[in-house]
């Protein structure tokens, strides 16, 4: 105010000047003291004397200028010498200094709460509500409001049916601001039943009225939160509504800025009661020269109110506006006119065609932003007006904002079979694929999956393209791993990935920009207020402890019922039910847009750390895989896939390592490998051996299996020269590497190996099945002993084996003679959500990887497919439903113990009990194996190990 | 409530700056920059976190590139409240939950009464009324909330010119006034001549297809009233009010068929605060104790009925790529003997415009290229006639793709007339205090009707 210059080195000489008997002199020395008071607290204590003084002058002006500026005072020693004044101040014959004794209260509450408390001045400040000037109980009002905020809990405004009364008649008499302190006040209050809520409605409704738009916007927030207390069939209910439209429009007639705070709150009122409204569309047609942000806010409300009645005028109305100056308006009207077409189906039609004729403009942005509602259109109706298609194609090279780009292309993924040259046009995307936005890229890389799927034959190469480009080279974590999952699911089951992928999609909902019901009940309590403009709930913008205080709409209540309700219910807190978090609307909006921009397809959440894993092994073999070669398996095996689709058959076990841990979220790091390992048992007992003791345990670590050894010295002398070597066994498993002791073991040592083994070895069958037999040899002798190793160990984490493995190799296709077919009968179901600790999928949620079966390829050309029967109870209806400790529990099965040395079965989800009865799988829905085996020998004897599986 | 008042000039420098809470303006730096230093520094900085906020406005708003995209911005977690009078910026600034629709009808109402002080808000003038403001913003706003904001009573005790000391009777006087029911006027108000003068002004609005159909019509409508009374009259206002006459027309049913047609179906309807709206409400009658002067009494809109002046009948023929043809037909609808004035009918022309030719049958017209527009001006024209312009645009070739928006149509007159066809019924003044009649009290009458949006697209 003193144009920066910092004046407070006058501040004696100024206070000299306070005693003056010029009034207009005295304002501005207290004006200085205001301004200067807190950067020089001591000697403001000087002036202090002469504020009691004026607060005793004869002259009310005076007065009451003392007390207000006092209040303005923010030094603490000050304060206290407030009291007296003021207390005598609140008593004060003359009303002018009652009133800003009134608002002073609220001033020291400001500074120091609990005095306020201790001198009893709120007690004073409530009897003020029945004072006999108006002004007086409006400014009371005020200052009751604001100080009981900061005390949410309080009882201060304590508003009982007399002071109600005493409002409301002070509320006929009182200036126009205290007009509106008093219907703010008023909207706090909860009526006991819905007699009261009417009388207190009838005595409202002529202040909408009121020349002053703020008296009005009170005024309907108080009707439209004690509406909701009116029964619907109550006359006076109609009534009030009918009285309540034409105010609202009147609020349109005033200046552009009020237009604005008005427009908003009728955003909100339209949504919660379009009844309202309904008839009033017309005036919120756009004037030519309306300021933009009045523009913008009555084309929101245009769309919350067009219907069938009114549909042809409005979309004549938007089409003027799409070709007006601001861009911005444009855009809206462009899009608007999309929402018309979703929200009314019958105009439709005429909304794509109008659309169309807009895009002839090839004006570039209304052509983008027709282009984004076109592709939400086609959501909203597939297969009806594709048509259109050719001449969005045209306008291809005209886009340059990622949405447009991101919409257009989403279209030809998604029409790629009526598109003749869909892959050239996704090519032509692909060439800049690193300068594009996010949406965009995700997108194209949608849409080339689509498009592959649904002509896999001249496309490959383009999506091997933008598979490689999305995990290889991109840094983006959401990027690489939807490439990631189109990668897996392709390399995994195509016709699975055709099912997720081409899925049919659930239709867009009509509204899909409302505000969330509870917030909006919430908005419509501050109607009038910042949050109506903001449209967001006052915590999120204020900060502090003021204004948290979650308001919500009074439940309606019969007056019959009026006897079991609190005589009084607290201020801002009805009885209702509190809404505990609301969400701010950028959370709500963020969901919205992920929503409408994700693709159909959306991944699980995946931990970054061992998606890096997984992008080395994937780049290993997948792309192999994926171009249909004949793929070498590990361990020369030589599985070829079906011919039928073009998608991988086998992929070695690296790449199915990665995804195990992809996939293997919640096992931590401890148990990366997500494989069961059972403790050690004792292999070869100390006197068996010479004194060397042998226990173990087979694990399986990221594609490879191992056998854990603990080689104990018993003897008395030290050992050396260690060797082992396997029998041929059914599974050709054999030690990858010599067994390395690398220290002679000296007496009572015992040593630790972990030794690697490999399937290569030479395969003969066994009994039972998983029968090892073990020779080790060191400087003293060679010993032997056999072991049951479990069958898990041998399961890939690739999973490998869609469903056309199951249907058809199994059956010994010309390919695979020596299969040997376990398989079952069953149609398969989709499993949404299932966990296989070893080596299997764990597949959370909601997330669309569960594909039709569930199949395990043990490493040794060995298949394991463990098939999933629908659950008898009927809940295939609803793949979500399907109880998914069910699935953990069936999974369990195949690593459960086989001899009576291996390990117990262990639960898989440790807070529930194995005796739950959910864990008990056979009678509630069947399971179903097969295995198979490079060598017929052992095949035949499969069915007999998975026999025993499924009895034990 | 308000956290602070800011006026600033067009270039964003500070002008008046009043702060009524300490929140606005970062708290937490602020703190911090006091524990650790001296109070003459403490000052300075002091006076710098308060300018935050006056600086946040001028950097975010006042000087940002794009136009103004809301009135109300939110920076920091500060609101900024602003309204624009010519070159000047009221910003109000808060930090809480305010109620939105007061600050800006406060803005407007500080506007008004600054206006009633010292005329044309502009920086001199503000400049020149330093103190003035100061005192009005210490009076008609506390710690936030606006108090008794009636030129009329603030006059009493704010003046430009110094008060003289006042007796005790009259400054009690005041304060009642101030604090009272009737704070807009005060008491001992005497005339020679009772005299009360009633202005009808309506804006006729409508928005015309080019096909001639309605799409839009509304009325907006003012009654403003100045009145020369002595005492505290109370008066009644009657008008055609279709309710009204229904209501009486039960009564005498020849009323009803006299007046009937002549009522009007007033859709909505704001009065000024002397007004008892409680009466409104239950009898429609409009009683009230005019404040001293000037003022609006009500503010009305109707939407049925309206008689639209004027009907505009545009014809647009684009010839080839380089020519246009623009007829435009206005025929006057009211009663022959009554005069239309000022009338001005405004024709957009493209941008690419490079040449026009006019040929008018009445008034003058003229190509406007720095407005890219035809103006035709008529002076005064009768009722029930007919003229027409028609133009010839030469356009320069261009390649741009954008086609022309083709804005409406826009006219301007004025009408001697109430185009939704109110009429003051009655307007009866009692004063039982002091010996004058309703007879005594010359009463004037007069409607205007002028046009507000009045578009007709092409």
């Amino acid at each position: 105010m003193t144009v920066g210059k910092d004046v407070s080195a006058l501040f004696p000489d100024v206070v000299n000047c306070m005693q003056t008997d010029n009034l207009e002199l005295k304002k501005l020395v207290y004006l200085y003291l205001m301004n200067y008071a807190k950067s020089q607290p001591d000697m403001a204590i000087m002036a202090v004397n002469t504020f009691v003084k004026d607060c005793e002058d004869p002259n009310p002006l005076i007065r009451a200028l003392a007390v207000r500026t006092m209040g303005c005072i923010r030094v603490d020693k000050i304060t206290e010498y407030l009291c007296e004044p003021l207390r005598k101040c609140l008593k004060d014959e003359d009303p002018y200094v009652r009133k800003t004794a009134a608002v002073c209260v609220a001033k020291l509450h400001d500074i120091n709460a609990q005095l306020v408390e201790d001198q009893g001045f709120l007690d004073t400040l409530k009897d003020l509500i029945s004072d006999s000037n108006p002004m007086v109980v409006a400014n009371a009002a005020a200052a009751l409001s604001e100080i009981a905020e900061s005390h949410p809990s309080s009882n201060l405004l304590d508003l009982n049916p007399q002071s109600i009364n005493k409002l409301l008649t002070a509320l006929n008499e009182c200036t126009e601001w205290g007009q509106i302190f008093i219907l703010d006040c008023l909207a706090n209050y909860t009526p006991k039943d819905d007699r009261e809520a009417q009388s207190i409605c009838e005595r409202v409704t002529p202040r909408l009225s009121h020349a002053n738009s703020a008296v009005v916007l009170s005024a309907v927030k108080v009707l439209m939160k004690f509406m909701e207390m009116l029964s619907k069939d109550l006359d006076y209910y109609g009534t009030l509504l009918k009285k309540l439209a034409p105010p609202l429009v009147t609020l349109l007639s005033a200046e552009p800025e009020l237009q604005y705070v008005a427009l908003r709150n009728i955003n909100l009122i339209v949504q919660k009661r379009p009844e309202i409204l309904k008839h009033e569309m017309k005036v919120f047609f756009v004037k030519y020269n309306d300021p933009i942000y009045v523009k913008l806010e009555k084309l929101d409300i245009m769309i919350r109110l067009a219907s069938q009645a009114n549909i042809a005028q409005v979309l004549a109305e938007l089409k003027e506006y799409a070709t007006e100056v601001d861009v911005d308006f444009v855009r809206k009207a462009v899009r608007a006119i999309g929402r018309c077409a979703i929200k009314v189906e019958q105009s439709a039609e005429r909304c794509v065609s109008t659309l169309l004729d807009l895009i002839q403009t090839k004006v570039n942005y209304v052509v983008q932003e027709a282009i984004v509602v076109i592709k939400d259109i086609f959501r909203k109706y597939p297969n009806k007006y594709e048509s259109v298609i050719a001449t969005l194609c045209e306008n291809l090279d005209s886009l340059d904002e990622p949405e447009a780009r991101a919409a257009m292309i989403w279209i030809v993924g998604e029409y790629a079979e009526r598109i003749d040259n869909a892959d050239e046009l996704l090519e032509s995307f692909l060439e800049g694929f690193h300068d594009e936005s996010t949406q965009v890229q995700l997108q194209l890389l949608t849409a080339i999956v689509k498009l592959f799927l649904k002509k896999p034959t001249e496309t490959q190469e383009l999506v091997q393209q933008v598979l490689s480009l999305a995990t290889q080279d991109s840094d983006n974590p959401d990027l690489r791993d939807r490439g990631y999952i189109y990668w897996r699911l392709l390399s995994t089951d195509p016709v699975a990935a055709k099912e997720v992928v081409l899925a049919e999609k659930p239709l867009i909902s009509e509204e899909t920009d409302l505000i969330e019901p509870t917030l909006l009940d919430e908005l419509i309590c501050y109607i009038g207020t910042l949050a109506s403009v903001y449209h967001k709930p006052p915590s999120a913008f204020v900060e502090g402890g003021r204004g948290v205080v979650h308001k919500s709409l009074p439940p309606r209540t019969a007056s019959n019922e009026s006897t079991e309700s609190p005589e009084t219910a607290p201020a801002g807190a009805p009885p209702g039910e509190q809404p505990d978090v609301i969400p701010a609307q950028g959370d709500l909006l963020g969901d919205l847009l992920n929503l409408d921009l994700g693709p159909p397809v959306s991944g699980p959440p995946l931990a970054t750390s061992s998606v890096q894993m997984g992008a080395v092994d994937l780049l290993g073999g997948g792309l192999d895989s994926l171009m249909g070669d004949e793929p070498e398996g590990i361990g020369g095996t030589n599985f070829v896939a079906p011919t039928t689709a073009a998608a991988p058959a086998n992929l070695g076990a690296p790449i199915g390592s990665g995804l195990s841990d992809l996939f293997d979220l919640t096992s931590g790091v401890g148990t990366l490998s997500g494989s069961y390992v059972a403790p050690k048992a004792v292999w070869l007992p100390a006197m068996k051996a010479k004194g060397l003791e042998i226990s173990g345990t087979f694990t399986r670590q990221v594609a490879s299996i191992s056998m854990d050894l603990q080689l104990t010295n018993k003897a008395l002398q030290v050992m050396t020269d260690f060797a082992i070597q396997f029998n041929r066994n059914s599974f050709g498993l054999a030690p990858a590497a010599p067994l390395q002791v690398h220290a002679p073991l000296s007496p009572n040592q015992t040593v630790e190996i972990s030794l690697p083994l490999s399937t290569v070895g030479s395969v003969m069958k066994m009994e039972p099945l998983n029968n090892l037999q073990v020779a080790v040899k060191n400087n003293i002798d060679v010993f032997y002993f056999r072991t049951l190793y479990p069958l898990h160990i041998l399961f890939v984490e690739d999973g490998k084996m869609g469903e056309s493995l199951c249907t058809e190799p199994f059956l010994g296709g010309p390919e695979e003679p020596r299969g040997l077919l376990l398989t079952c009968g069953t149609p398969l179901f989709p499993l949404p959500d299932c966990t296989l600790q070893n080596q299997c999928f764990r597949v959370d949620g909601l997330t669309l990887l569960a594909s039709r079966a569930l199949v395990t390829g043990l490493t040794a050309g060995v298949w394991a497919a463990s098939i999933f029967g629908p659950h008898p109870a009927g809940c295939d209806s609803c793949p979500l439903c399907f109880p998914s400790h069910l699935c953990q529990a069936q999974l369990c099965t195949p690593h459960s113990p086989i001899g009576s040395h291996s390990p117990p079965p262990t639960p898989f989800l440790p807070e529930r009990s194995p005796r739950d009865e959910h864990f008990l799988p056979r009678p509630l829905f069947p399971l179903q194996l097969s295995l198979k085996c490079r060598a017929p020998e052992v095949s035949q004897h499969v069915y007999q190990a998975y026999e025993t599986i499924l009895k034990n | 409530m308000i956290g602070g008042l800011f006026i600033y000039n067009h270039k964003g420098e500070v002008l008046i700056s009043r702060v009524y809470r300490d929140d606005i303006g970062s708290q937490a730096a602020d703190s911090a920059v006091f524990s650790s230093s001296g109070p003459f520094l403490r000052e300075r900085l002091g006076g710098s976190v308060r300018r935050n906020a006056v600086d946040a406005f001028r950097v975010n708003v006042i000087h940002a590139r794009q136009q103004v995209r809301s009135p109300v911005t939110n920076i920091a977690r500060t609101s900024f409240f602003h309204v624009k009078r010519s070159n000047i910026w009221l910003a109000a600034v808060t930090k809480q939950n305010v109620n939105a629709a007061m600050v800006f009808e406060f803005l407007y109402k500080m506007c008004d009464v600054m206006a009633a002080y010292f005329g044309k808000i502009s920086e001199e003038n503000i400049k020149n009324n330093f103190v003035l403001i100061y005192e009005l913003l210490d009076e008609i706003l506390d710690f936030g909330y606006p108090q008794n904001s009636e030129t009329g009573a603030l006059k009493t005790f704010i003046t430009q010119q110094g008060i003289k000391s006042q007796t005790k009777e009259e400054q009690s006087q005041i304060t009642s006034q101030v604090t009272g029911q009737i704070g807009w006027r005060r008491e001992g108000i005497k005339y020679r001549r009772n005299e009360l003068f009633l202005d009808v002004l309506e804006s006729v609005n409508l928005l015309m297809s080019p096909q001639g159909q309605v799409l839009s019509a509304h009325v907006s409508g003012r009654v403003v009233m100045k009145s020369y009374l002595s005492g505290m009259p109370e008066c009644k206002f009657g008008m055609n009010d279709k309710i009204v006459i229904e209501k009486q027309g039960k009564g005498t049913a020849d009323e009803t068929s006299k007046s009937g047609k002549q009522s009007i179906a007033i859709d909505d309807c704001t009065f000024h605060q002397c007004v008892r709206l409680s009466k409104f409400d239950s009898e429609r009658s409009i009683s009230f104790i005019p404040p001293d002067g000037e003022f609006e009494l009500m503010r009305y809109r109707t939407t049925k009925d309206i008689i639209l002046p004027f009907r505009v009948i545009p014809l647009v023929r684009e010839v080839g790529r380089t020519k246009l043809e623009v007829k435009v037909v206005i025929k006057s609808n009211f009663k022959p003997s009554l005069l239309a004035q000022k009338i001005e009918v405004r024709i957009p022309t493209p941008l690419n415009t490079s040449g026009v030719q006019v040929i008018c049958m009445k008034g003058k017209a003229k190509y406007k290229a720095s407005e890219n527009a035809i103006v035709w001006k008529i002076k005064r024209m009768a009722g029930m006639k007919e003229s027409q312009i028609s133009a010839e645009i030469e356009l320069l070739p261009t390649n741009d793709k954008k086609k022309w928006a083709r804005p409406p149509i826009s006219m301007n007159f004025e009408v001697p007339f109430a185009p939704s066809g109110l009429k003051v019924r009655y307007l009866k003044v009692f004063e039982p205090k002091l010996n004058y009649s309703d007879h005594d009290v010359i009463k004037w009458v007069r409607y205007i009707g002028r046009s507000g949006i009045y578009e007709t697209r092409c």
